[in-house]
């Protein structure tokens, strides 16, 4: 039941002012302590995150945003096929990344612009790039948009998220 | 397995010590807490269980909290012990209300850690023997730079003491630190050959605006709120003052002020504001605001470079033609409104033909900012200008008409309105009387050969001064002549070392170079000894943000090594030469080094800030006042992020009750209290610009880009910052690039007659064809190898007033894997 959640596709409208935007995360946000993986133990270095299918890379549509959430329901995260190689892109063309959509400065969901191929915030006008890695083009971050780590196994044509590089906005840790 | 954590953060503990900082770098001064805790514990996920009373168990809502990995780091004291920081954004301080900016939001990661991104600092002063760095002693380096210096003032006097010195707030600056030097370089040396760290003359910005009586800060942030329009000229303030623009413009742009104006204002036509902003570039901001206020609300005159007289004479000359002016407060706290006139008037098609600015749009700005409300009442228009008339086409004259046009409508004084620089750093003013009587051009005193010793005090000229290329090309030419003579010093004793580097400076043509900084910076390149500073949060320190607010900075941690506060470096070097001028029994001269017997920066500014105007006190020009003896550092503890707005009026209680606006009683800073209007005719280019305009076909602009902050002495360091910009960035037409061969990210050549220097290309729609937008004061790439250098009547520069050729050099195929070259302006 969680898996199927976890890999349905949404597409996202972008959002045009930073209300709706806040408004839109503020629903999707719904806390999940009880839904986390376990914390890390003494005897590793990683988090323990958890792997999670996001979809199929020859279902993906190219240029467009697709929803999910990683490591848990309530960390929304966008996967992009970008229709060339990028820099960490997996899959057939290594061109298939994921970031958390949070932003890095305060938490607000950044919308994908198809247009100019970036993420936008609309509360502090932060800009990111997927195509490089999440680097911030113009914004208040002090960080780059953390990117979700994927796997894509070449045999059932299934992309999934393994990892998050970079902290996800409003938590002490990226697992709960 | 990962050995550098990122997905993870330390949190404070409930107990943890928190103290107040004020950002160290922009103007705006935000407010932030600093958490500090023994490194072998930690806070809870549950609210109860951390310092910031956060429920970590949970995903944290959007906007609750401002908290990266970037607001935290593991320093170690002198003892050994380990320390988390985190440094957060402070809800409760009115400048910024919790929010950060990319600048501030990195506070906590240029602290120094031995492992961090700090660590190159420097820790202890250094020597340049011939081709290496070597560590010394301060007793060391303090017998040669003194030893040099008393030879230099008996032999020839002050003149022959350079000195290039800050004269701001924040990191390199504050009350205590400018009073520490400006003591010892006017009090002790009593030199007059000094220049500032962003201009080549010991003069101000702001010339014009002062002599008419009007101080060039003189309202609130919050009036940015109140007002029914904002005039922004030369400032990209979403880049540069982040969140004065993010807290106090964009509320008001949006509408979310329209009820507060109205409960201030009764009676009031009250809307969102409207904003018109001068700039020939679409900027950052302008795109921003489109989006805020929404494209009708925004009125973006893109001006002919360096014709802002020009527009500024048109639109008095059109509002006094339809009446708009104040005519009964001209009369009243005013003169020469009618002498200005005569020269000040230019009609909108002469407006329009000089500054490429349609009538109609004209008409319309004057309109926005200057046409008496539905209500009837005259609209509250805060005019905001900073680099692009500061650093522009006669700073002067532009200033003369724009403060006039804003007299004329009484657009200061009252709330909503103000006529401001947004500024650079923040302030942080107090020193004696400078001791000359007219503005020297150090940069040429240099390249001329004059001068023998030359202090460069939390400054970096190679990478911000105009004409730099020849200024940095004579300095290390004389530089060199020192290092020759001092390379055949075998085993010379520190008296033998000094007469050799004296010879070579008094009869070879050489200079004796010294750094004082916080890291070794460009500097190195070509100096002979660097002396270790500290910054905010190593030291307690002073500073007032742009609304005059002064805030105590607290020390929370040792400083690298044996660095110290600028004010008590200059205290050493004075104690120092005064027990030579003792020990040579020369009474006199030893009583100028008196008053420096200062073991904290408290007593610093005591002895500076808090001594002006008081009785028996010297003569101190203190941005504090003559009440600035009322701030004591325990009182401003107490203050917290909000402190007081300068001059200070009294205390109540223990609090100190400070000045919102200046002027309400028109009452101006003149001797007879009246604002004075200043001729200022349309002007032109200079000729030496002129001539360049002609030559080459690119207008070079440049300035500031939001995530640099000042010459990179940090960013530098952090590939957050490095790794998006390598090199200076030139923002240009696509087609021009197109025209020139040149792709994203390839290498150019900028060059004219007075310099060349290498730039990233950067092509964006939003430039103009034949324009482009360098980056300023970058530590790869330096603007200012080719301004020129022209300078106005009080020695400030035109470093906009730039024009030059571009060729592709070639391209770095990492930069084009790495970088995004995505258009910056949020659409």
């Amino acid at each position: 039941m969680q898996e199927h959640k976890l890999s349905r596709r949404i597409f996202l409208k972008s959002s045009t002012s930073a209300a709706a935007a806040v408004g839109a995360a503020g629903a999707a946000l719904v806390p999940s302590a009880a839904q986390a993986a376990a914390p890390v133990g003494s005897t590793a270095t990683n988090l323990n995150y958890p792997k999670r299918n996001v979809g199929k890379a020859g279902g993906m549509p190219v240029n467009q945003a697709v929803s999910f959430s990683y490591p848990d329901a309530s960390s929304p995260c966008v996967a992009l096929r970008m229709g060339s190689a990028v820099p960490g892109g997996v899959g057939p063309n290594k061109d298939i990344v994921a970031f958390s959509s949070l932003c890095t400065h305060m938490g607000c969901p950044v919308a994908y612009d198809g247009g100019t191929k970036t993420f936008k915030c609309n509360c502090h006008f932060s800009i990111f790039d997927p195509e490089n890695g999440g680097q911030m083009v113009c914004g208040q971050a002090t960080e780059d948009l953390p990117k979700v780590l994927l796997e894509y196994d070449a045999r059932t044509d299934t992309v999934a998220a393994v990892g998050v590089d970079g902290l996800i906005y409003g938590r002490q840790a990226n697992v709960l | 397995m990962s050995t550098q954590i990122k997905d993870r953060i330390a949190l404070p503990p409930k107990d943890a010590q928190k103290t107040n900082m004020t950002c160290h770098f922009c103007i705006v001064g935000c407010g932030y807490h600093v958490y500090k805790w023994d490194a072998n514990r930690e806070g809870g996920r549950a609210a109860s269980q951390n310092a910031l009373g956060v429920d970590f168990t949970r995903q944290v809502p959007p906007l609750q909290i401002t908290m990266t990995k970037a607001m935290t780091n593991t320093v170690t004291d002198h003892s050994g012990k380990r320390w988390n920081i985190m440094i957060v954004p402070d809800k409760g301080c009115s400048v910024n209300s919790g929010l950060s900016s990319t600048r501030g939001g990195k506070m906590a990661s240029y602290m120094y850690a031995h492992d961090g991104i700090g660590r190159d600092r420097l820790k202890s002063p250094r020597i340049n023997r011939g081709d290496q760095w070597l560590d010394t002693s301060w007793d060391n380096a303090l017998a040669i730079y003194a030893g040099l210096t008393k030879k230099i003032l008996d032999s020839d006097g002050p003149s022959g003491l350079l000195y290039d010195c800050f004269d701001h707030g924040g990191a390199g600056g504050g009350f205590e630190n400018t009073w520490g030097t400006g003591k010892l370089m006017f009090t002790a040396l009593q030199t007059p050959m000094v220049r500032i760290h962003n201009r080549p003359a010991y003069n101000s910005e702001c010339h014009a605006t002062r002599e008419m009586g009007v101080g060039e800060l003189n309202n609130s942030y919050e009036d940015a709120q109140l007002s029914d329009c904002i005039v922004a000229v030369g400032c990209n303030s979403y880049e540069t003052q982040t969140n004065y623009f993010l807290n106090h413009w964009l509320p008001n742009l949006n509408g979310g002020t329209v009820d507060k104006k109205k409960a201030r204002f009764a009676g009031e036509t009250a809307a969102a504001a409207k904003i018109v902003i001068v700039d020939p570039r679409r900027s950052a901001t302008v795109a921003i605001c489109e989006q805020i206020a929404g494209k009708d609300n925004v009125l973006h005159l893109d001006i002919e470079p360096g014709s802002d007289t020009a527009l500024f004479n048109t639109l008095l000359t059109y509002v006094v033609d339809q009446g708009w002016h104040d005519k009964d407060y001209i009369a009243k706290f005013t003169r020469g409104f009618d002498d200005a006139m005569k020269v000040n008037r230019m009609s909108l098609e002469d407006g329009s033909k000089a500054t490429g600015i349609p009538v109609a749009k004209i008409r319309q700005a004057a309109e926005w900012a200057y046409k008496p409300k539905a209500s009837g009442h005259r609209p509250r228009t805060f005019h905001a200008y900073e680099k692009g008339i500061i650093w522009g086409n006669d700073n002067y004259v532009i200033q003369s008409a724009l403060v006039g046009l804003v007299l004329a409508t009484q657009n200061v004084g009252r709330r909503g309105t103000g006529v401001c620089r947004m500024g650079g750093h923040q302030e942080g003013y107090t020193r004696p009387p400078y001791p000359g009587d007219k503005k020297i051009y150090i940069d040429q005193e240099v390249i001329q050969g004059r001068g023998l010793m030359y202090t460069i005090w939390g400054t970096n000229p190679f990478q911000t001064t105009l004409n730099a290329e020849e200024h940095r090309r004579v300095l290390g030419r004389r530089a060199q002549i020192v290092n020759e003579a001092m390379a055949r010093a075998k085993g010379a004793s520190v008296e033998q070392m000094v007469d050799i580097i004296y010879d070579a400076c008094k009869n070879k043509g050489g200079m004796y170079v010294v750094g004082i900084n916080l890291y070794p910076t460009t500097l190195a390149e070509e100096a002979h000894m660097l002396l270790p500073a500290t910054h905010p949060g190593e030291m307690n320190l002073t500073s007032m943000n742009g609304e005059r607010r002064l805030r105590l900075s607290e020390k929370f941690m040792d400083p690298p090594g044996s660095a110290k506060p600028d004010c008590l470096i200059a205290a050493d070097i004075a104690n120092t030469l005064k027990a030579m001028y003792l020990k040579d029994g020369k009474a006199e001269m030893a009583r100028r080094f008196d008053g420096f017997d200062w073991k904290t920066e408290e007593d610093a500014f005591n002895d500076g800030f808090r001594r002006a105007g008081r009785p028996g006190a010297p003569p101190i020009d203190s941005q504090g006042g003559d009440t600035g003896h009322l701030a004591t550092y325990a009182l401003l503890r107490k203050a917290g992020n909000n402190g007081v707005q300068l001059p200070i009026q009294r205390v109540e209680g223990d609090k100190l009750i400070g000045t919102e606006i200046h002027y309400a009683d028109g009452k101006f800073d003149t001797k007879d209290g009246k604002a004075e209007f200043k001729p200022a005719p349309w002007n032109g280019l200079p000729k030496i610009v002129a001539d360049q305009k002609a030559k080459h076909r690119y207008w070079i602009n440049n300035g500031r880009a939001n995530e640099v902050w000042q010459t990179a002495y940090h960013d530098q360091y952090n590939s957050f910052v490095r790794d998006r910009y390598p090199m200076a960035y030139l923002e240009m037409n696509p087609e021009d690039a197109r025209t020139l061969g040149v792709a994203a990210g390839d290498v150019v050549e900028v060059f004219n007659d007075f310099g060349s220097t290498y730039a990233m290309a950067y092509p964006m729609k939003a430039i103009k064809a034949g324009q482009t937008f360098m980056l300023f004061g970058y530590i790869k790439g330096v603007a200012g190898d080719v301004t020129s250098p022209w300078v106005d009547r009080n020695v400030v520069p035109y470093y906009k007033g730039t024009w030059g050729s571009i060729k592709r050099v070639g391209s770095v195929d990492d930069w084009k894997q790495s970088i995004s070259f995505k258009d910056r302006r949020f659409a």
